[in-house]
């Protein structure tokens, strides 16, 4: 790379990354308030162990994201599968439909959503989110899928069923695994959407059920608590640690296969 | 397992969560409540025609279309630089653009108070050296700051993911034909990755000509948009049948804008000698 473009590639990053800096180092503030820095300290790590309020959030947020992300995972990658083998011009028009609630804008899919529950007479609360959150989870394990479905070999299928296999057996035995990928790119794509979501999640939540971003948008109006920015200190690390983690395997597989052609 | 039984859940999940919504959406649009019964009325579309209404539409677009182009002049350098470099750090520089979208938004547009505010680093900082102080916030400049910041990995990302297939023999042969490397961007390069700005465009625009987070937080309330408009009238005035006829709107906007979209998509996808003829 040049130059220029290094610089250019570090003033992108180093705006993507200021707000983040920022938060991280005032997680270690002492000060409450954001304005001054008053020294070290790990008491916002500790205290937030002890607000009910953030780990109930956080709870929610997990317990939604994982659940949602199962049942649309579940729902989209039959859907892929059974789209697959379609012609294209038919799956095109479900397609199209599918995917409304990824294209659509967020706060459309939130308010109709609510006009649904309020006069079909349900309570918005967990429930009412998790159905939502599923609802917009769909169409990225589709689109995660799909592909998949599309590079299938049937000649593989229709073998296996040759040497003896019922449907049923050579699917789970020879489709399915072909299929995982996808279906785990599915997974984690709906699990991070959930996990990420505000617009719909306020419009469809109620009864002092929140979730993170909620709880962070109901302080944002008195005042972040440092609480908040030691959570996502920790939650930045993780996900951090994780993603270095699977490229160190990545890059040390590669250079096994002598391919470090990046 | 038959096929086509796998498709049933996806029909019902869809018609009773996705459809039925907007069905009801629209219902309200049209109707308003007279005091005894519920009667067909256009009443809330011709509210939309108040000045008060348009000039909110009007500068929600505003905010759109610049947040876009800027989103679209900063990314593609980035993305094209990416795609073109074969440095062994480039896959953790896309990893890198990515990341941030992993910690909450809204706190990630917080932060941009903390550093912005007339008490932030910046302020700070320019008093420390015995210059005047900014004011940063609260104003259409910083609602335009959160949504490129919250957006532009969105831009960068189809964009290099197309720039990616180019072919360096597209290049070389312009080259060898004449072009000099501003004409080979022009007339190869960019046609090329026209698809990746156009998606690029539908997944910053879409967001940001609905926002009403960024413009509470960055804002302040002083730059309402539609979304903050269809915010109140379901949770604060509910007026559902006003609420729902600016949804409508969004989604009028939404399927035209989708439209050309995909009309463009369809035209720069007609292979790849099409394209470089042009």
């Amino acid at each position: 790379m040049k130059r220029i473009s290094k610089c250019y590639i570090g003033l992108v990053l180093a705006f993507l990354y200021a707000p983040i800096v920022v938060l991280m180092v005032y997680s270690f503030n002492s000060s409450k308030s954001r304005a001054v820095w008053q020294g070290f300290t790990f008491d916002w790590y500790r205290d937030l162990f002890s607000n009910d309020v953030i780990m109930g959030s956080l709870y929610t947020t997990l317990l939604c994201g994982v659940l949602a992300a199962l049942v649309a995972t579940v729902i989209g990658s039959m859907a892929a599968y059974g789209l697959g083998k379609n012609k294209k011009a038919k799956s095109a028009l479900v397609l199209s439909v599918a995917y409304i609630p990824m294209l659509n804008a967020e706060i459309v899919t939130g308010v109709s959503l609510m006009l649904l529950f309020t006069l079909i007479g349900l309570d918005l609360g967990f429930f009412t989110m998790l159905i939502s959150h599923i609802t917009f989870c769909i169409p990225y394990v589709i689109l995660a899928v799909l592909p998949k479905v599309r590079q299938l070999d049937w000649s593989l299928y229709d073998a296996a069923q040759d040497l003896g296999c019922t449907p049923m057996q050579s699917f789970w035995r020879i489709m399915f695994p072909e299929l995982l990928p996808g279906i785990g790119t599915g997974f984690l794509l709906s699990l991070t959407m959930s996990i990420d979501d505000f617009i719909i999640s306020f419009f469809t939540t109620g009864n002092g059920v929140s979730n993170l971003s909620i709880t962070i948008y109901t302080m944002a109006k008195r005042g972040i608590k440092p609480e908040i920015n030691a959570l996502s200190t920790i939650m930045f690390t993780v996900i951090l640690a994780i993603l270095v983690i699977a490229n160190v395997g990545a890059a040390k597989k590669d250079n096994k296969k002598r391919s470090m052609r990046i | 397992m038959k096929r086509n039984a796998c498709l049933i859940p996806l029909y019902v999940w869809t018609a009773v969560f996705v459809l039925f919504p907007l069905a009801i959406v629209v219902y309200f649009a049209f109707t308003r409540d007279t005091g005894n019964g519920v009667a067909l009325s256009f009443e809330s579309f011709t509210r939309l025609s108040d000045p008060m209404y348009l000039g909110v539409i009007l500068k929600s677009f505003k905010i759109a279309i610049i947040s876009t182009l800027i989103c679209i002049f900063v990314g593609y350098p980035v993305a094209y630089i990416l795609a073109r470099s074969k440095s062994k750090m480039k896959l953790v520089i896309v990893i890198l653009m990515l990341l941030p979208m992993w910690m909450n938004f809204l706190l990630r547009t917080y932060s941009w108070l903390s550093i912005l505010e007339n008490t932030g680093l910046v302020n700070t900082l320019l008093a420390a050296v015995g210059l005047p102080k900014i004011r940063f916030l609260y104003n259409e400049g910083a609602v335009i700051l959160g949504t490129v910041y919250n957006y532009l990995p969105f831009m960068i990302m189809p964009i290099y993911i197309t720039l990616l297939k180019l072919d360096e023999s597209h290049l070389e042969a312009a080259a060898d034909l004449g072009a000099n490397p501003v004409q080979a961007f022009l007339r190869v390069t960019l046609p090329f990755s026209v698809p990746g700005i156009l998606s690029g465009v539908s997944m910053v625009f879409v967001p940001s000509v609905t926002t009403f987070v960024i413009s509470q937080l960055m804002g302040g309330g002083k730059v309402p948009l539609i979304g903050d408009v269809i915010e109140q009238q379901y949770r604060v005035v509910n007026d559902w049948h006003f609420g729902s006829a600016l949804s409508v709107v969004i989604m009028v906007i939404v399927l035209v804008f989708m439209y050309f979209i995909n009309r463009g998509d369809v035209e720069s996808n007609n292979g790849n000698g099409g394209r470089l003829l042009r």
